[in-house]
């Protein structure tokens, strides 16, 4: 039976695999084939399941994970000016420096759980927010935001001949080229970076993964549910979660190195509290508490973030041109209001049946889909058993 | 000394002297009930124990080691165990779970950040947990989550865990509170099955006497926040002061 659950996870593992590293093939139909969306699909992924490590699985619901986000792009353009733009020291700088703020920020958040402890981290992400646009200006670089210059001193890299900002690189392979390939009529575009993101993606999902099926993390589901009996079992309650808000703080860092990484500039404006509501917001469409739901949430979002509100009422009327100008019309004048700049209705009201129908997310969704399938094709199934 | 012993412990709450003077002593693998009328100070006493109320004055002291000061889980990992007037489980996780999450507590202790190696590879924890499961009779259940269980078996889980961690002392707060007569039979037999296979020391407070005069080897009577007979049950069930406590005699 056990060993039956631990092939799921491997199954689920290499299909999460396949698909996120051929993700610029599966998504170029859809219109987002292009890096700096697939980079973004992976960073906010990632992203999203450090939240649920937290919020998934003790229940705690930080309204601030967006500070550490913030710290740990302005980590790695630090160390992209300081030391050097290969990747590497700046992924484990963001990630560091995220935790040690995680451990500060947990410290004093998790005195208080429920609403104070949403209200307390929320409290913190706004002032990292305000301090990094103002008094943290020498720092941060304030309102401009922080940006590689040619006078940087990067060390370990060495005089810079080109007269151009060099490009961040794992180990010269720099993270903005790109390989093209043609076929069927569709461009399909291998990025590096996106790859480098991919692959951070599913060591973290493999993390997330192992962290679930761990004692550890059952004594988070633990608190999640009963916390009193949790603590008269003998288990302290408080390092359990402050272990859980440091780890998904460092996965929050890490999403924000590789944001610096993809793109080498970090602004104040990650910090804010709409960003930390995003990955809430990601996290329960996908589903709070399952492993492929964040990602599938982060993907979701961005993608109507980006593609939905690129149609403009231009493209709707090409759509409908097949039929009578005043049905047309018609058409457009309605959607005209769910797409373009009102991508965000089309969004809350999709979050809003979600929460009320679906309550489990899009896994739960999917997972609907499954069982009404097996019950219609059961019998077949249960015939082959029988064989 | 006794096992559990309990010296001169005051509460105050507000103007409300909710404990006065209370004096207790529970010998090593018996059954010591302590019972009396509503707002006597039974829960407060128990509370007292568990690390979730620090007595004003006086002493608690559990084989030969102080109560005071203690966090619920540092109690915990002395060896006392404590079962709920509600079942206090973990209702979304499956029974064989709630089971395997104290085994881990007694291994590991109260904090292990152990989160790179598989639940179901632990393999002493999960014979141990199964083993728990065959003892009260659940282990067909072993995959229901634990919020559909009936009462009675929310209950008979709730003991289970509180048993694997081999206590040395188990606490029971009003076992049967909000039972059913043949529900309450059930617990009776399910304490007394408990205590034939495992002579682990129990404190029961109770409201019930019908239950504790069954079970119990000595009761103390608790009224008005103070210990007013402790005795034999066949000593308790005649006494007057025990009737006046219940039946309010002095009107």
């Amino acid at each position: 039976m056990f060993n039956k659950l631990d092939s799921n996870d491997r199954y689920m593992m290499i299909f999460f695999i396949i698909m996120v590293l051929a993700g610029p093939i599966i998504l170029a139909p859809f219109g987002a084939g292009y890096p700096d969306l697939l980079q973004r699909f992976a960073i906010f992924g990632l992203f999203a399941i450090g939240f649920n490590i937290l919020f998934g699985l003790t229940g705690y619901l930080s309204f601030g994970h967006a500070a550490f986000l913030g710290v740990g792009s302005y980590s790695a353009v630090w160390m992209f000016k300081l030391l050097t733009m290969n990747v590497i020291p700046a992924l484990f700088l963001s990630v560091a420096v995220a935790g040690v703020f995680a451990l500060a920020i947990g410290y004093i958040s998790l005195r208080r759980s429920g609403i104070y402890f949403s209200i307390l981290t929320l409290a913190f992400a706004q002032m990292s927010y305000n301090l990094a646009y103002s008094v943290l200006t020498p720092i941060t670089n304030g309102e401009t935001g922080l940006q590689l210059t040619l006078d940087d001193p990067r060390i370990l890299d060495g005089a810079n001949a080109t007269g151009d900002i060099p490009s961040t690189n794992l180990f010269g392979l720099t993270m903005n080229s790109t390989y093209k390939a043609e076929l069927l009529g569709m461009t399909f575009q291998f990025n590096v970076g996106f790859y480098f993101c991919a692959i951070i993606l599913i060591l973290g999902f493999y993390t997330a993964l192992k962290i679930f099926r761990s004692p550890f993390g059952l004594m988070l589901r633990a608190i999640k549910t009963n916390q009193t009996r949790l603590n008269y079992t003998g288990l302290n309650s408080r390092p359990y979660t402050l272990a859980a808000f440091v780890i998904s703080g460092m996965y929050a860092g890490m999403a924000g190195g590789l944001m610096a990484i993809t793109d080498p500039l970090a602004g104040a404006e990650r910090m804010q509290w709409t960003a930390s509501g995003e990955v809430v917001l990601m996290t329960i469409l996908g589903g709070a508490g399952t492993l492929l739901g964040p990602v599938l949430g982060a993907g979701f979002i961005k993608y109507f973030e980006n593609i939905f509100s690129k149609i403009n009422d231009n493209v709707l009327h090409a759509w409908f041109s097949f039929m009578p100008e005043s049905i047309e019309n018609l058409l457009v004048g309605v959607l005209h209001f769910f797409v373009g700049k009102g991508w965000h209705l089309t969004l809350g009201i999709v979050f809003m049946l979600v929460v009320i129908f679906m309550p489990g997310g899009l896994v739960e969704g999917g997972n609907r889909i499954y069982k009404s399938l097996r019950r219609r094709f059961g019998n077949a199934d249960e015939t082959q058993a029988a064989e | 000394m006794s096992f559990l012993e309990v010296r001169g412990v005051n509460k105050r709450f507000g103007g409300l002297q909710a404990l006065d003077d209370v004096n207790l002593a529970v010998e090593e693998g018996t059954i010591h009930a302590i019972i009396g009328p509503n707002g006597a100070g039974k829960s407060t006493l128990l509370n007292c124990f568990v690390g979730k109320l620090i007595p004003d004055t006086g002493t608690v002291t559990f084989d030969g080691q102080s109560l005071l000061g203690l966090k619920p889980h540092q109690v915990n990992q002395v060896g006392v165990s404590r079962v709920f007037q509600t079942p206090e489980i973990f209702s979304d996780l499956t029974v064989m779970e709630n089971v395997i999450i104290p085994c881990l507590a007694k291994r590991d202790g109260a904090f292990t950040l152990n989160g790179w190696s598989s639940v179901d590879a632990q393999a002493d924890i999960r014979e141990k947990a199964e083993q728990m499961l065959l003892d009260v009779n659940m282990a067909d259940k072993r995959n229901m989550q634990a919020a559909s269980l009936s009462r009675g078996d929310k209950r008979r889980l709730e003991m289970a865990m509180c048993l694997s961690q081999d206590p040395k002392l188990l606490l029971l707060d009003e076992p049967t509170a909000g039972m059913a007569r043949a529900d309450t039979n059930n617990t009776i037999d399910l304490l007394a099955e408990i205590q034939e296979k495992r002579k682990i020391t129990k404190v029961v407070i109770e409201h019930d006497m019908h239950v504790v005069f069954s079970l119990a080897q000595k009761i103390s009577v608790l009224a008005q926040g103070h210990v007013i007979v402790e005795d034999k049950p066949e000593n308790i069930k005649g006494h007057p002061k025990v009737k006046e406590a219940y039946l309010g005699g002095a009107h």
